[in-house]
């Protein structure tokens, strides 16, 4: 941060490389450059936190709204003593977790044959990358309808000729079957960020190992995976934040069921507001998932701030 | 090592052929029949036909949700660029101590989850008639992408020798002028980027529009999330719908796809 501060004193608007007087006369046009963005974005996170807050403390049920009133920790102790609660927690993070794991995992597999050049390369990138391009809803639908289907859908069919048994993913299988969504639409996501840092990645350092007599193996686990480590963080953080708030995939494919089996906390919170409309609750819940959010968000913030004061590995 | 360039290119192309196939899938399902959309086994050759497309397109209400999901989009992008690049601008060519922690800060508003701020956003939209109103998810998306497009813009604005806007300022420029004959010209491709990602987050945004939104401001998110009770009956119309919705969106993210990674990991991978 100090090597951005170029003026001196308090002040320190001096452009970069300006002369001070000049502008330092215009520290108002500063402020009216940047205020309309800080000034929005300031209300956008306070308003509706503070309300989440307010109303978690309370009792109020829009259907009810007569029996309106402070609640103190109530919210939060009936929610921490409800299974379907605890079981909301743990089915998130297996959601989270486990499709973390697969689209790391793929996402360097990928990245790994499509960073080698060969004929028709920029072709098979833009193939593999579409799918991160694709809305939420529309991949759900297809991969529920027209591949997972039981008995129409083409995995049934394929799993069929194979002379496999025939599995009905959203009723014996719903997690693993929206980790697979999930996985399809961030794996191309993963793997750009992977190209991205593997181009970056010197080539002596390649052929120095070559030389040295290092099999592929070595090479994955002494040079690349080392290399990667960074990406891979920013890809785990990135990728955790959007997860926790999934909802479009389990609204669209098992609506939270069979029984609990893909209710997360998003869709938990989702059921108590919109369709028990228990605010007091579902705020109470909401909080849990800013603090959960939060957690990954400290670190990931922490990565960011560490790059912008190396300037020259930034961007 | 002719062989292994040949194992290799082969490799390459179906793990990426592997990756494209449900989009191809309901591509090539958009142009059946009803009955060829879920006859088995499936159908690999058939007549196409334009049909489902046609009757998506009969639907009285398709043109609403796309002028919802343009406006949405565009508006909120346009809204986006309005306010991020005054700000991506002070802080890339007059950075104070303060901006480091600004940036930073402003990242830190895109992590809150959407479940945790929906109550309160809903409440507020149906006290102030913007529930089920356009405008309403123009703020909204406007609001979650701003963060996101004041940084990459700041990103592409370092990247400006600022001796382009001296030599503006030695002339006598004052800052409007430089920011429009000089900044924005020199500036065009990375706004250019900026608006795409803006564009693609709004466009398929789906948890805001699913809980904002019914009849009236409904966008194609919405529209296609109503074929979920479907079960086999419109899967060819489904999946017509899916292509004309997803169809732009894809071939915008193609053309930025070198952008990307800058956009959606503020940075944290070199």
């Amino acid at each position: 941060m100090a090597a951005s501060l170029q003026g001196q004193g308090g002040t320190a608007v001096a452009g970069r490389g300006m002369a001070k007087e000049a502008w330092s006369k215009q520290r108002w046009t500063m402020l009216a450059l940047i205020a309309p963005a800080v000034g929005v974005l300031l209300v956008w996170m306070i308003v509706p936190l503070a309300m989440t807050i307010y109303y978690a403390f309370h009792r109020y049920n829009v259907l009810y709204p007569e029996r309106f009133g402070f609640a103190g920790f109530r919210n939060f102790s009936l929610l921490l003593n409800d299974p379907m609660f605890w079981g909301a927690m743990g089915k998130t993070l297996i959601l989270v977790g486990a499709s973390l794991v697969v689209t790391v995992v793929l996402g360097i597999i990928l990245a790994l044959v499509l960073e080698k050049d060969f004929p028709g390369r920029s072709i098979a990138r833009l193939m593999a990358l579409a799918p991160f391009f694709v809305m939420p809803v529309v991949a759900a639908l297809v991969w529920k309808n027209m591949l997972m289907h039981p008995v129409y859908g083409l995995l049934s069919w394929i799993l069929g000729t194979l002379g496999l048994p025939v599995v009905d993913w959203f009723q014996n299988w719903p997690m693993t079957a929206i980790v697979i969504i999930i996985a399809w639409q961030w794996t191309p996501f993963a793997m750009l960020v992977f190209l991205t840092s593997l181009q970056s990645m010197p080539e002596e350092q390649k052929e120095a190992a070559w030389l040295d007599g290092a099999n592929p193996i070595q090479m994955f686990f002494k040079i690349i995976l080392p290399h990667l480590s960074r990406a891979i963080t920013a890809v785990v953080m990135i990728e955790s934040i959007f997860f926790l708030s999934i909802f479009a995939e389990i609204f669209t494919t098992t609506g939270g069921g069979p029984g609990q089996a893909t209710t997360t906390l998003s869709y938990i919170i989702y059921t108590r507001a919109f369709l028990e409309w228990n605010v007091g609750s579902a705020s109470a819940g909401g909080l849990f998932a800013v603090i959960l959010a939060n957690i990954v968000a400290i670190f990931l913030i922490r990565l960011v701030a560490r790059n912008m004061q190396n300037p020259e590995k930034f961007g | 090592m002719k062989r292994s360039h040949l194992g290799h290119a082969l490799l390459g192309h179906g793990l990426a052929f592997l990756m494209f196939f449900p989009i191809l899938w309901m591509i090539i399902t958009a142009f059946k029949t009803e009955i060829d959309a879920f006859s088995m086994p499936p159908i690999l050759f058939f007549e196409p036909t334009l049909s489902s497309l046609n009757e998506v397109f009969a639907r009285g209400s398709y043109s609403k949700f796309v002028t919802n999901s343009v406006i949405a989009a565009l508006g909120s992008t346009a809204l986006c660029l309005v306010f991020a690049v005054p700000a991506a601008y002070q802080m890339s060519f007059f950075p104070s101590k303060r901006t480091n922690s600004t940036l930073l800060w402003m990242i830190s508003t895109k992590m809150m989850p959407a479940v945790g701020v929906v109550i309160p956003i809903y409440l507020i939209f149906q006290a102030t008639g913007l529930l089920d109103n356009i405008l309403g998810l123009v703020l909204i998306f406007f609001l979650m992408n701003l963060p996101l497009a004041v940084w990459m813009l700041y990103t592409y604005f370092k990247e400006i020798p600022n001796e382009i806007l001296e030599a503006a300022r030695v002339d006598g420029a004052g800052i409007m002028e430089e920011l429009r004959f000089i900044l924005l010209p020199a500036a065009i491709p990375g706004i250019a980027s900026t608006a795409l990602l803006c564009t693609i987050l709004a466009w398929n945004e789906s948890f805001w529009s699913l809980q904002l939104t019914a009849s009236n401001a409904a966008p194609l998110t919405v529209f296609i999330a109503s074929f979920k009770a479907a079960e086999g009956m419109f899967w060819a119309k489904m999946s017509g719908a899916s292509m004309l919705a997803i169809g732009p969106i894809v071939l915008l993210g193609w053309a930025m796809q070198r952008h990307l990674v800058r956009g959606l990991t503020f940075g944290a991978v070199k």
